[in-house]
């Protein structure tokens, strides 16, 4: 049902459509400026933030730094909790492992809770081509899925997509797939929730499969975390006989205790909220108290390649909270669909390209979808320098033949951005070229590996404080 | 060889030239509100409420009145109570009382009107109420599908400040729910929708014991 990335444009050419596209433009603008304005007096609730990001960072350079043993210990508690564990090398290989699972169980169709992982992977593409219907439950999954539509944000996959269209999407596709649209829906959110949740209530009830990702996975104790809103996550976790969850393999915290971190930072950084309404801990399989049959399949796919890159591995401490988007100025006019990723906005441009090379029009493109401005790497609660990372990548595709500055270009202007902003081109460009000076092609190991703030700062002070007092 | 050896392998040679890193620092807050319970508990009062729930409170002797008041209020006819919920809360109500079994299907949870649990803990900073399937919380999925469910927790046994104090009296072997207001969503145009798939109603008790 869901679109796919294959032969996407490169992103200044999927931007420029973007830009030109009036409603999706004001649709982010309203959503991005709503959610960073409730991030920051959320954050500015805890005295301690620094300390947390700063705990938070450290949890995850400690955890890619030991991950084979982490992996092992993960694979070992979970098994004795009464889980299955497989490993994926690949998408396509998860894929397989899964739609084997679900047809050991004898279904032929399965809830599924949102999940960036098996977005990545294709995984509803695969289930189908298999004759597995695979549900997305998350409203905002619901309405890209029922619009034959692709995610254009972490968060709010349907970011872009207004009260309007929406209804129309429901009234029009809802019957196809199980209960209709009630008639006269009205676009007004607590109706459109309503018809959303009598057509998946129908689907939870006689669900027998479900599938997840998780945010958090404990090595120590074989806890897996899932963070949401709605309680579809719950449904879905709780109320099929066998839950399958897809996991990334950096997605590993090692003990109990470092839940503690992220479980401040996540909410306040994400929908700005002191605690998601709802979080799910389960450990294994418990009698009688929800699916009893629990396999965990764990997936590399690029993470390891993304791993042996000194510079860019940081980008596997993300925990996709999205603040990043949220205080893009190039992700706000380009939409996250210009990205050709499940992993739009900052995190996208460094994520995507390395998890699966800079060898595509789209892939080598994106490092350079950035004004590196430095608003990403402020917020973010794991101190990703995005904008390191960035002229990291920039540095490869270069390597590659010479694009790099037609790239950046092409990128900037057809985000719509710097053409009313000549001063801020000229700064970003300054600081572009200035910084890729400061990064020699081996950086020395230590200070990279374990505290990047040890390398010069950069983007130069100059651009950012241009965009600090010009930020719109 | 295996993609389990393969992927350890690949782990092991991404990292085999970086240093080691460091220990973590956790010079971070353990609370971030002043050691007195009352005002932890007000505390814990505005949060929840800041986040729609229901919030009353009563005195131990004022429980089952009040619970029986609440139900009343919403029409309850049927009511479910998890194994081990004190017999005495539900004293006063009118409402059927169902019992939760393992054999109990979801649809039948659908058709309850109203589910009262305790809790194992609750996080005054965050508004946070932790379900840990212990006695008088049931199976996770009756404090979901039912669309009202009121939530009992005794103070000050069970309440705690903040995240890094919850986390050590939680046993990560039971299945956790923590809850944090009513089921919410923001996916239209980031309007705040209560219950799109769990309770739309949640009312929190509190007894000062
Ligand atoms: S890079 Fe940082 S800010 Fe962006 S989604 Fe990941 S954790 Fe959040």
């Amino acid at each position: 049902m869901s679109g796919t990335y294959l032969g996407m444009p490169s992103f200044p050419k999927a931007a420029r459509e973007a830009v030109h596209n009036e409603t999706l433009r004001g649709n982010l603008r309203h959503a991005t400026h709503t959610i960073r304005d409730k991030r920051a007096k959320a954050v500015a609730e805890l005295a301690d933030w620094a300390q947390l990001r700063e705990a938070g960072k450290q949890i995850k350079d400690r955890t890619l730094r030991h991950l084979d043993e982490y992996l092992v210990q993960l694979e070992e508690s979970v098994t004795a909790a009464g889980g299955t564990v497989h490993w994926a090398a690949d998408g396509d290989e998860a894929n397989r492992i899964v739609a084997g699972l679900v047809k050991a169980t004898g279904e032929r169709e399965v809830v599924k809770v949102k999940s960036m992982a098996t977005q990545e992977i294709g995984l509803n593409e695969a289930l189908e081509a298999e004759g597995i219907a695979a549900y997305e439950t998350d409203l905002a999954e619901l309405i890209v899925q029922l619009g034959e539509d692709r995610p254009s944000h972490i968060l709010v996959p349907a970011i872009h997509r207004n009260r309007g269209e929406i209804r129309e999407i429901f009234a029009r596709t809802m019957s196809e797939w199980g209960r209709p649209a009630p008639e006269g829906l009205t676009d007004s959110p607590a109706e459109l929730a309503e018809a959303a949740r009598l057509h998946l209530r129908e689907k939870f009830l006689r669900a027998k499969v479900g599938i997840s990702g998780a945010n958090f996975m404990v090595a120590e104790t074989g806890t897996l975390v899932v963070v949401e809103s709605e309680g579809n996550g719950r449904m879905c976790l709780t109320l099929p006989e066998t839950l399958i969850s897809v996991v990334g393999i950096e997605k590993i915290v090692p003990t109990w205790q470092d839940l503690e971190v992220f479980l401040q930072t996540l909410p306040r950084s994400s929908t700005a909220e002191r605690m998601n309404p709802y979080t799910s801990t389960w450990t294994g399989t418990t009698d009688a108290d929800g699916p009893q049959d629990f396999h965990l399949v764990l997936l590399d796919n690029g993470r390891t390649a993304t791993l042996a890159d000194e510079v860019g591995r940081q980008a596997l401490r993300c925990i996709r909270c999205s603040a990043c988007l949220n205080v893009c100025p190039v992700y706000e006019r380009a939409g996250g669909h210009a990205y050709g990723s499940v992993y739009p906005g900052p995190i996208g441009a460094i994520l995507s390209p390395q998890l699966r090379g800079t060898e595509s029009e789209i892939d080598a493109s994106l490092p350079y979808a950035s004004s590196l401005c430095g608003a990403c790497y402020d917020v973010c609660p794991v101190a990703i320098d995005i904008p390191e990372v960035l002229v990291h990548l920039r540095e490869r595709v270069a390597g590659q033949g010479g694009r790099g500055h037609r790239l950046e270009k092409a990128a900037m202007k057809a985000a719509g951005w710097v053409l009313n902003h000549p001063a801020a081109l000229a700064a970003g460009e300054r600081a572009a070229s200035r910084t890729r000076g400061l990064h020699p092609k081996r950086l020395p190991g230590a200070a990279a590996w374990t505290d990047s703030r040890d390398l010069p700062e950069l983007p130069p002070e100059p651009f950012r404080d241009w965009w600090k007092k010009n930020r719109t | 060889m295996s993609s389990r050896d393969q992927i350890l392998a690949r782990v092991r040679a991404a990292v085999a030239d970086a240093p080691e890193a460091p220990e973590v620092t956790r010079d971070y807050l353990t609370t971030h509100t002043a050691d007195d319970p009352a005002a932890v508990l007000d505390l814990l009062h505005e949060n929840l409420a800041d986040y729609r729930a229901l919030v009353h409170r009563t005195r131990p002797g004022g429980l089952p009145a009040l619970l029986a008041r609440l139900l009343a209020g919403r029409g309850a006819t049927t009511v479910l109570a998890p194994p081990g919920l004190p017999a005495e809360w539900l004293a006063g109500s009118t409402a059927t009382l169902t019992a939760d079994t393992p054999a109990s299907t979801a649809q039948e949870l659908d058709a309850v009107d109203s589910v009262v649990t305790g809790c194992a803990v609750a996080i005054a900073e965050t508004g946070t109420l932790v379900l840990d399937g212990g006695a008088g919380q049931g199976r996770r999925r009756i404090t979901l599908v039912p669309d009202h469910h009121i939530c009992v927790v005794r103070a000050p046994a069970q309440v705690v400040a903040s995240v890094p104090q919850a986390l050590p009296r939680l046993d990560p072997a039971r299945p956790l729910t923590w809850i944090s207001g009513p089921s919410a969503t923001s996916d239209i145009e980031l309007d705040r929708v209560e219950g799109v798939h769990g309770p739309r109603t949640l009312e929190v008790v509190l007894v000062e014991e």
